[in-house]
């Protein structure tokens, strides 16, 4: 790991962690109406533990085709987990259109919240780097 | 991966939904409907969403499919009328069966998840952005 890699720390995990929860928490949108589709979210600080856990000793399979699954992250899929619904609806969709707009600004707060620490982690970089302002 | 593919979902929800707004277009534009025979009356129409993977490595990115349109099988309004054009040989004249309020309904359910999905989007695009100019 170089010193680049660890002056990011765990803000680079974390944004990509928060990118892939936006895409669960717009697939729950997007399928708001769809009969039978049950909600799904990600445990998060679960993910996170294991994301950096797999930085520290990390055994990754060779891949020798493009459809060969990683085991690094696949994995990590088992924390993502389906929502308990509030209310039981009639064509058994698990979505609360509330609480998934709720989350989903939460959770693009929290990605740029990410965005702005490796921000000022860059300009704090080139200015070591270039020694100026 | 990430953010990108959120355009493909909130991309495939947003034409499934303006797909149902179609119908319910059709639906309520044929609600007085007229015809002289039940089988030729206007039946209102409906349109069944499915999810769909959009990619096999990622199971938990899931856009929606239009899997069809149904007819609904609520009866056909039919009323004795011996002066309308389309009356028949006894009188009566078939009016369809849609039931207004409900595409009411139907359409304001489906131009709010239209919005929610143009809100996702938005936002998406705006992580992307400020990802994109990250350090400035």
């Amino acid at each position: 790991m170089s010193a680049i890699d660890r002056a990011f720390s765990i803000h680079d995990d974390a944004l990509m962690l928060r990118s892939r929860r936006t895409s669960i928490l717009a697939a729950n949108i997007a399928n708001a109406d769809t009969p039978n589709y049950k909600a799904r979210d990600m445990d998060f600080s679960a993910m996170m533990q294991k994301v950096t856990n797999r930085d520290q000793h990390s055994i990754t399979l060779a891949k020798t085709n493009d459809r060969h699954m990683s085991n690094g992250l696949q994995q990590a899929e088992a924390e993502i987990k389906y929502r308990n619904p509030f209310h039981p609806s009639l064509d058994g969709n698990t979505v609360d259109m509330h609480q998934e707009q709720a989350r989903f600004s939460e959770n693009a707060v929290q990605y740029q919240t990410s965005l702005t620490f490796l921000s000022s982690k860059v300009r704090g970089l080139m200015l070591a780097i270039k020694g100026q302002q | 991966m990430g953010l990108l593919a959120n355009f493909q979902i909130s991309g495939s929800a947003i034409s499934a939904q303006s797909m149902r707004l179609n119908t319910t277009a059709s639906n309520m534009a044929n609600a007085e409907t007229v015809a002289s025979s039940e089988q030729e009356a206007y039946r209102a129409r409906h349109t069944v969403f499915q999810s769909h993977l959009l990619d096999h490595s990622r199971p938990m990115e899931r856009g929606v499919k239009m899997l069809g349109v149904v007819e609904s099988t609520a009866p056909i309004r039919k009323s004795y009328d011996p002066e309308h054009p389309m009356a028949n040989d006894q009188g009566f004249i078939f009016t369809s069966n849609v039931d207004t309020v409900e595409e009411m309904v139907n359409m304001l359910s489906s131009s709010r998840s239209y919005q929610n999905n143009v809100e996702v989007l938005n936002t998406s695009k705006d992580l992307m952005l400020r990802t994109l100019s990250l350090g400035n």
